[in-house]
């Protein structure tokens, strides 16, 4: 632990006794909260170290012990408890062989269980460094922690991407929009026709939700509007919503055959969508 | 001043004066545990419980904390209070039974059974000690850790903190270990035998049950050699 590290995230909230903050940015850089750095928050903040260590006890997202280089969480909210979290969870336990908040001996995974990740529908949930895992099984818990071991989803553990795959179909025909020949990121991408000024060609999206870049066939300014069509009925997907960042009209279509609708703005350059699963926004 | 009418008595008292004070001073008695004369109310164990209000907008308060309103009606001993009162003290009984101070609360009210999971507790987290340790020893040095039911009480990283003073003053208010540490002497209230370096609990059969937040205190150091 670096003092002048402590000492400068401290000065940063500049003599304000913001304990939760000040606390928050040292777990970032640490990974927890050191024992010689909550004593220096008390001696700079002014505020007593029985104080600091209650507050830096009372909330779950801080922890007094070092974390593993990965942190898995599984969600154990009431709908992903009753999709079978808890047999997630045991498989994880059992695999990993700890305890929810403990860290595996190699100092790679932190394994802890959280209450609820805000995405009920996709339960049972898995967070990796992360990134979303949804409908997860016994399964793949194995997959899971590979993948978490190796990094393969981004290793720094920062990285606070939302993505997972979505299956995408056209609302009037119902035919499947992806196309497995064309990848991005990875995943198959999405293909949509697209009408722009300078005639009607394909865009391709990626299929993985997080990530929000437009491939288009035709080359268009960044603020053009491009009206959306179904390749295989030829029907407009506009839907009546509007982009919420830039209020351009939204193209429309059904996810994982029609449990949800993800709709993206129409605008080349805007980064604008809306996601909802069983009747949940996220 | 503030007129408030309590168990059908009318009262003028200052304003900011709580509930409580203002029944005491009428001479109507109300149990208390987490209050403390000195020590800033703090409303955690809920004996004090008063009915404040008529018909259905009455309703149960903390006597401790609430400050005197004017017109305030109040009942001290109302069926529904005693009821209240019984059940915190079957509550309390049942984390803490060994207790002296709540034993004794219990007996004055005639509770002699509980219905809920028997548990041991050593503390019944009052916070008395937390406000006694900061506000009259000016020391800070134990609190509250945790939360919910994991919360617990003292040093920072558990161990001797380097502000606590050894003056007792923890022990001594708290319902939980008073009997313990107060030793054979219950009438000097505090042992403090940890400081003088005489410490009477070495010789006790429960030493090792003893809750003390003087650790490493002189009595346990003595007692490992
Ligand atoms: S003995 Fe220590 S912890 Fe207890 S009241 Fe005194 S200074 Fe505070
Ligand atoms: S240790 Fe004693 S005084 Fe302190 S909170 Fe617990 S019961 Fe109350
Ligand atoms: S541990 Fe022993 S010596 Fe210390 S205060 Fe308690 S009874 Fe007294
Ligand atoms: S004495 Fe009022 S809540 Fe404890």
């Amino acid at each position: 632990m670096e003092t002048a590290n402590i000492l400068d995230i401290i000065h940063k909230s500049e003599g304000k006794a913001a304990i939760i903050s000040i606390l928050e940015d040292i777990q970032e850089k640490y990974t927890y909260l050191p024992e010689e750095a909550l004593r220096l928050v008390a001696t700079e903040t002014g505020c007593s170290l029985t104080d600091v260590y209650g507050v830096a006890t009372f909330y779950k997202a801080f922890s007094l012990k070092p974390r593993g280089k990965h942190c898995v969480s599984a969600c154990l909210g009431t709908a992903c408890h009753v999709r079978g979290a808890e047999t997630v969870v045991a498989e994880f336990k059992g695999q990993l062989n700890l305890q929810p908040g403990e860290t595996t001996p190699d100092n790679e995974i932190t394994f802890e269980t959280v209450n609820c990740l805000g995405a009920c529908a996709l339960g049972p949930i898995v967070v990796s460094d992360g990134h979303y895992h949804a409908n997860v099984t016994k399964r793949e818990v194995k997959d899971i922690i590979k993948a978490t071991r190796e990094g393969t989803h981004g290793s720094d553990g920062a990285s606070k991407d939302y993505e997972f795959s979505l299956e995408a179909s056209c609302p009037q025909c119902g035919q499947s929009l992806i196309d497995a020949a064309y990848y991005i990121d990875g995943h198959p991408s999405i293909r949509i026709d697209v009408m722009t000024d300078v005639g009607t060609g394909w865009m391709r999206v990626p299929s993985l939700y997080g990530n929000f870049v437009k491939i288009l066939e035709h080359i268009v300014p960044e603020d053009a509007l491009l009206t959306p069509l179904c390749p295989h009925c030829g029907s407009n997907l506009q839907g009546e919503l509007g982009c919420l960042e830039c209020n351009a009209p939204m193209g429309t279509m059904n996810v994982d055959g029609g449990v949800g609708i993800i709709s993206i703005c129409s605008r080349k350059g805007c980064s604008g969508h809306i996601l909802t699963l069983n009747g949940a926004t996220i | 001043m503030i007129t408030l009418t309590i168990n059908g008595l009318r009262a003028s008292v200052e304003k900011g004066t709580t509930i409580l004070e203002a029944a005491r001073f009428l001479g109507f008695p109300i149990p208390t545990l987490c209050h403390h004369e000195g020590l800033s109310p703090y409303g955690a164990c809920r004996l004090c419980v008063v009915e404040i209000g008529d018909g259905p907008g009455a309703r149960l308060v903390s006597s401790c904390t609430y400050p005197a309103e004017e017109g305030l009606k109040v009942r001290t001993a109302s069926e529904r209070v005693i009821k209240a009162r019984r059940m915190v003290i079957e509550l309390l009984l049942a984390s803490c039974p060994q207790s002296k101070v709540i034993q004794d609360i219990a007996s004055r009210h005639n509770v002699r059974q509980q219905r809920f999971r028997q548990e041991y507790e050593d503390c019944i987290l009052c916070g008395l000690c937390v406000r006694m340790c900061e506000e009259q020893m000016m020391a800070k040095a134990i609190g509250f850790r945790g939360r919910g039911s994991g919360r617990s009480i003292g040093t920072p990283f558990d161990i001797r903190s380097d502000v606590c003073r050894l003056c007792g003053g923890c022990m001594q208010v708290c319902p939980a270990c008073q009997l313990r540490c107060t030793y054979t002497e219950p009438d000097k209230a505090v042992c403090g035998g940890c400081a003088n370096l005489s410490p009477p609990c070495v010789e006790k059969e429960q030493f090792h049950d003893m809750m003390c937040y003087m650790s490493p205190c002189v009595a346990c150091e003595i007692r490992k050699d």
